[in-house]
């Protein structure tokens, strides 16, 4: 039984992952998003290091989010035109499980390069090296949160015309105190204070999606197929 | 056995059908039967539990396959108008993927087998996209050659399917009953297949 499981769980993960190789334009899309987003802002507001690194722990998350959410409406979408959501939710193994497996796909391909490019974003923000590190691990912590909770919105707006924007409306505001807790820790390591408490209830953030999101995503799955 | 009782669909505030039960036992085929628009799809998906009835129970044994799904779902294959493949994937990875994923762990021998016992093996290794409506029809038909789940559910297996491949999945099902399975198939097709017992089951509005 337990086995079985983990062949079905590692099943769905091997494929979405070769699927996003297959499609590698999907994830640059993702990446190249941060990367213009978050470089905007230096060139439209000027090259003034004290302002640049005062704004730079909210701007390169809210990039990150943004970023993180144009990828969301693809999460299930395809699945769900070509039938094989049909075949995930008719699998003997339970649905939330198979749910997680294609959440932890969705954020390595297009959450994990945006924590590894946000310090060399940070640069350009004349971010400390210190702040650098934190902004790493928050984002490290925070994304996971993301994808989750992501997924919920996805699976809810599945089959529904426009629902790329209906996802950004439904989840962003879920977003907010991953947003919170991921920049204050940044900001907090900025001024010199530890920014344990901040990364910690990040950390508690993502354990509690953890649970929640996958069973909630499996239930909004099985209504938006009927 | 697998027994459905007084099941009504209701989509939107249209009512599809009602009333509607049938008993199958081991060997047995029943014929979905009615025109287009009908409601064939919506109980053959309502039978595997993704649509919920309006009214009624299906059972697998002798208890719903709502409150059991774990001993229910093992034991069906499913196969509806949706092949289930995904297009950048090749026709053999495809087939593997979905029987893992039904909880049969296949080599990639076996998977070529099944696609050869359908006559598709040389599309094996081409990304299911360059296929044509039939051959992809296929690749997800040849998910019965690996299965060994008792009861299929098939929405119009014979659509897109030419001559051979036809006769070919007769033959299969066939065998499949003489096993002891049981198959509940949608079509518009007059293929015979051989059965135990065979029951026709007329949806109309």
């Amino acid at each position: 039984m337990k086995t079985a499981w983990t062949n079905a769980w590692l099943t769905v993960l091997k494929r979405d992952l070769l699927l996003a190789l297959r499609r590698r334009s999907d994830i640059a899309t993702t990446l190249f998003f941060f990367v213009i987003v978050s470089s905007l802002f230096p060139l439209g507001i000027g090259p003034e290091p004290a302002v640049l690194s005062s704004i730079a722990p909210g701007v390169l998350w809210v990039a990150a989010l943004l970023a993180g959410m144009i990828s969301l409406s693809r999460l299930f979408s395809a699945d769900f035109t070509d039938g094989t959501l049909e075949q995930m939710l008719l699998a003997p193994e339970p649905l939330a499980l198979l749910v997680t497996a294609k959440i932890l796909a969705h954020w390595l391909v297009c959450g994990l390069p945006v924590v590894l490019l946000a310090p060399l974003i940070g640069l350009q923000y004349a971010l400390p090296n210190e702040a650098l590190l934190v902004l790493v691990y928050s984002l490290l912590l925070g994304t996971p949160t993301l994808s989750l909770i992501g997924a919920i919105g996805a699976a809810l707006t599945l089959g529904v015309r426009g629902s790329g924007l209906l996802v950004a409306l439904l989840v962003l505001p879920l977003y907010i105190p991953a947003l919170i807790f991921g920049a204050g820790a940044v900001a907090a390591s900025q001024h010199g204070m530890s920014a344990q408490a901040h990364l910690s209830l990040l950390a508690a953030c993502s354990l509690l999606s953890l649970v929640l999101a996958p069973l909630a995503t499996a239930a909004a799955l099985r209504i938006s197929v009927e | 056995m697998f027994m459905a009782q007084d099941l009504a669909c209701l989509r939107g505030d249209r009512l599809l059908f009602k009333n509607v039960g049938f008993e199958l036992k081991a060997g047995g085929l029943l014929y979905v039967l009615g025109e287009n628009g009908c409601g064939k799809s919506s109980l053959l998906r309502m039978l595997c539990g993704l649509l919920m009835p309006e009214q009624g129970a299906v059972f697998w044994g002798n208890k719903k396959i709502k409150e059991d799904a774990e001993s229910y779902l093992p034991n069906l294959t499913y196969i509806g108008h949706l092949n289930g493949l995904k297009d950048d994937l090749t026709a053999l990875e495809n087939l593997q993927i979905s029987a893992r994923l039904a909880g049969n762990d296949v080599s990639s021998k076996q998977a070529l087998a099944a696609l050869t016992a359908i006559g598709i093996a040389r599309c094996a290794n081409l990304p299911v996209r360059v296929l044509s409506q039939g051959q992809k029809r296929r690749v997800a038909l040849a998910m019965l050659w690996l299965t060994q789940s008792q009861l299929w559910i098939l929405d119009e297996p014979f659509a897109a399917l030419d001559v051979a491949s036809t006769e070919v999945l007769a033959s299969r099902l066939g065998e499949h009953m003489s096993n002891g399975g049981m198959t509940i198939i949608t079509t518009h097709q007059d293929v015979s297949i051989s059965a135990l017992t065979t029951q026709t089951l007329r949806l109309s509005a």
